[in-house]
């Protein structure tokens, strides 16, 4: 991988929380990097922390421990006046374009504050400019601009959000959930918004989704998470082709697909997600897993190249 | 009517009558459910498929809902003309419906196995003892040890709470079950194992089932038919095959259309334009036409009838008038 091409990179990125059980590792040690103008997809189900990593990325959460460079910079070292500043940058979708939005804001309020805020703009006219711009590059018409979010249907408002986070010129954006709320008919439209916005000003994605079929349409690369870990990383192709890790399997099988044909076998998994507090340091996945065995219940796999760009950390691949 | 269904609605209109205008729920809905099969009904946000289901069940907020016209026939009996005191015997009893979120269906304050003993005290006369432990009998059916019936909702994750809720749903071995988006809320894994329950449950009880959600996944899973609601109205319906291979309204290719497709991943996602119509204010004529690609003047004008493919599958699309379904009209991504 070439490293000076890399935006952003995470590494050995842990996030716990303190709970009255015991230390609930959110996110543990994970490490990753994104090339400019590429997508990583972060898929997991709800809990294994993928939301938290992202948050944590963008220091809306202070990390544990580890390191976010980006563009070359230590995030973590950033005084609160500097990582204002830097925030520009790094902006962020968020899932539920109901309660993302100050309700007591218009869609004109709320495009213009990011850019009053950061003092980009100062003059009123121009700032009006900028925010039908902006109205206009993600599909939403001026007559809009006075309108409050309860008046705007769930495609529209995540538009309006689209817009928010644009409005900085960033380069990095990280998507959390950004359609999940949305019908098929308007997330598709949605995406497509996403993607052209991607090729026009060369942006950056960090796509977190639990919806494993958006993921493989919109992402470069794809990461697994399960439980706070980083358990498989591959090209989008590559990985679903050629799964490793059992639970990277089990997931894409689950997958209901809207077709008759190609009925895939199905592997069912046994049993749920297990806690993430105080963990023990063995396989996470073990309590699950169709091929356990001995190794899985007192050590702890580590990740491992198995080919190009193509990482999974499980005892089967050895 | 015909004997084998389970379910059968006729010619209804729901309306919320609200201080801004009458909401459309259902315009001429039509839906019909053979005994022992399952039928989806699929849709988006705001076509209907949430009334439906409270339709059935007389549970429509009233004010402002309103069933205005039409028919609901179970058994040979029409919903619509019971009174409140006798669909207090129906509900959970000959019809049970499970909810989309597990997370507010059941009650905080009650450890499960009292919540399910509670449907088989009502309606199966049982004493407490007895209906505790048919519940625990309930919990192990649904893949939960009994032991865990003297736990409070909270103490569940996502998954187990949606199958204490099919528990109690299916505890008095309804005929009809309604299943509202249940597995909306769950993980892909968590999804899997739930529908697959559900399909053994279903044939176990030989309960016939009506299966409401968007995801045409989970249709094309665990459906025999298929009814597309568009705004209020079925717009077609057929066979699982049917609507999968011969899709014939453009609304049906659109929603195919707007699906990433996981063998094709750089294709374009073709999403339908525009956004459902306003059910204050519904387009005369067929409600899809402004958004179809395929729109002629007379859609906008007159309302389209059935037209039949087969015995089984019809579409209510002027594409098809003259029941010429020979050429192919619309095209879906291959």
């Amino acid at each position: 991988m070439s490293e000076n091409n890399a935006l952003l990179e995470i590494i050995n990125l842990k996030k716990y929380f303190k709970t009255s059980g015991g230390m609930l590792h959110a996110v543990d040690d994970i490490s990753f990097s994104i090339d400019k103008g590429k997508t990583l997809g972060l898929v997991g189900e709800s809990g294994c922390g993928k939301s938290t990593a992202g948050r944590t990325i963008l220091r809306l959460l202070e990390p544990t421990s580890g390191e976010i460079r980006f563009a070359g910079e230590d995030i973590r070292a950033l005084s609160a006046g500097e990582l204002r500043k830097k925030r520009k940058d790094m902006q962020i979708i968020f899932q539920d374009p109901f309660s993302s939005l100050n309700p007591r804001k218009t869609t004109y309020q709320t495009i213009a504050e990011p850019l009053k805020r950061q003092g980009i703009i100062k003059n009123k006219s121009e700032l009006a400019d900028k925010v039908i711009e902006l109205m206009e590059t993600v599909g939403l018409a001026e007559r809009l601009k006075d309108t409050y979010p309860h008046e705007l249907d769930g495609g529209r408002r995540q538009r309006v959000g689209i817009a928010r986070a644009l409005a900085m010129n960033p380069q990095f954006i990280v998507c959390d959930e950004p359609v999940s709320a949305l019908d098929v008919s308007i997330q598709a439209q949605i995406l497509n918004l996403m993607k052209e916005l991607q090729d026009h000003f060369g942006l950056t994605y960090l796509f977190i989704t639990h919806n494993l079929s958006v993921v493989n349409h919109f992402s470069d690369e794809i990461a697994v998470m399960y439980l706070g870990k980083l358990i498989e990383k591959a090209p989008a192709d590559e990985l679903f082709d050629n799964p490793i890790h059992p639970y990277t399997q089990a997931l894409l099988s689950a997958i209901p697909l809207p077709k008759l044909q190609q009925k895939r076998e199905r592997i069912i998994l046994k049993g749920e997600i297990s806690s993430p507090i105080e963990p023990k340091p063995i396989c996470r996945f073990a309590n699950r897993c169709l091929y356990v065995h001995g190794r899985c219940r007192s050590e702890e796999p580590q990740l491992r190249i198995v080919s190009s760009n193509h990482v999974v950390s499980c005892f089967l691949s050895e | 009517m015909n004997k084998n269904y389970a379910l059968d609605i006729q010619d209804l209109c729901v309306e919320y009558r609200t201080p801004i205008g009458v909401v459309k729920a259902l315009n001429g809905f039509e839906l019909q459910l053979e005994r022992g099969k399952t039928l989806g009904l699929v849709g988006e946000t705001g076509a209907g498929k949430t009334t439906t289901g409270l339709s059935i069940l007389n549970l429509i907020p009233n004010p402002p809902g309103v069933i205005v016209k039409g028919s609901i026939t179970v058994n040979g009996e029409n919903f619509l003309e019971k009174t409140e005191k006798e669909m207090e015997k129906i509900r959970g009893k000959i019809v049970s419906m499970i909810f989309q979120d597990p997370m507010t269906a059941l009650n905080p304050v009650f450890v499960v196995e009292d919540q399910i003993a509670e449907s088989l005290m009502l309606h199966e006369k049982l004493i407490k003892n007895d209906a505790i432990n048919k519940a625990r009998q309930m919990l192990e059916l649904v893949g939960i040890p009994s032991a865990r019936g003297k736990e409070y909702p909270h103490q569940f994750s996502g998954g187990m709470k949606q199958r204490v809720v099919i528990a109690i749903a299916l505890a008095c071995s309804p005929q009809l079950l309604i299943a509202d988006e249940p597995t909306t809320a769950l993980d892909v894994t968590i999804q899997a194992q739930v529908l697959e329950m559900m399909k053994q449950l279903k044939e176990q009880y030989q309960t016939s089932l009506l299966m409401i959600t968007h995801d045409l996944g989970v249709i094309a899973e665990i459906c025999d038919d298929v009814s597309v609601i568009y705004a209020g109205t079925v717009i077609e319906h057929g066979s699982l095959k049917d609507v999968f291979e011969h899709p014939c309204h453009p609304y049906t290719e659109g929603l195919f259309n707007s699906l990433p497709d996981l063998d094709n991943r750089t294709a374009k996602l073709k999403p339908i334009k525009g956004l459902m119509p306003d059910p204050i204010n519904l387009p005369e004529g067929c409600a899809f036409y402004p958004r179809c690609n395929y729109a002629m003047p007379i859609c906008k004008m007159e309302k389209p009838d059935k037209s039949f493919r087969t015995d089984w599958h019809y579409v209510k699309c002027h594409l098809y008038k003259n029941g010429n379904f020979s050429e192919r009209k619309i095209g879906i991504n291959e």
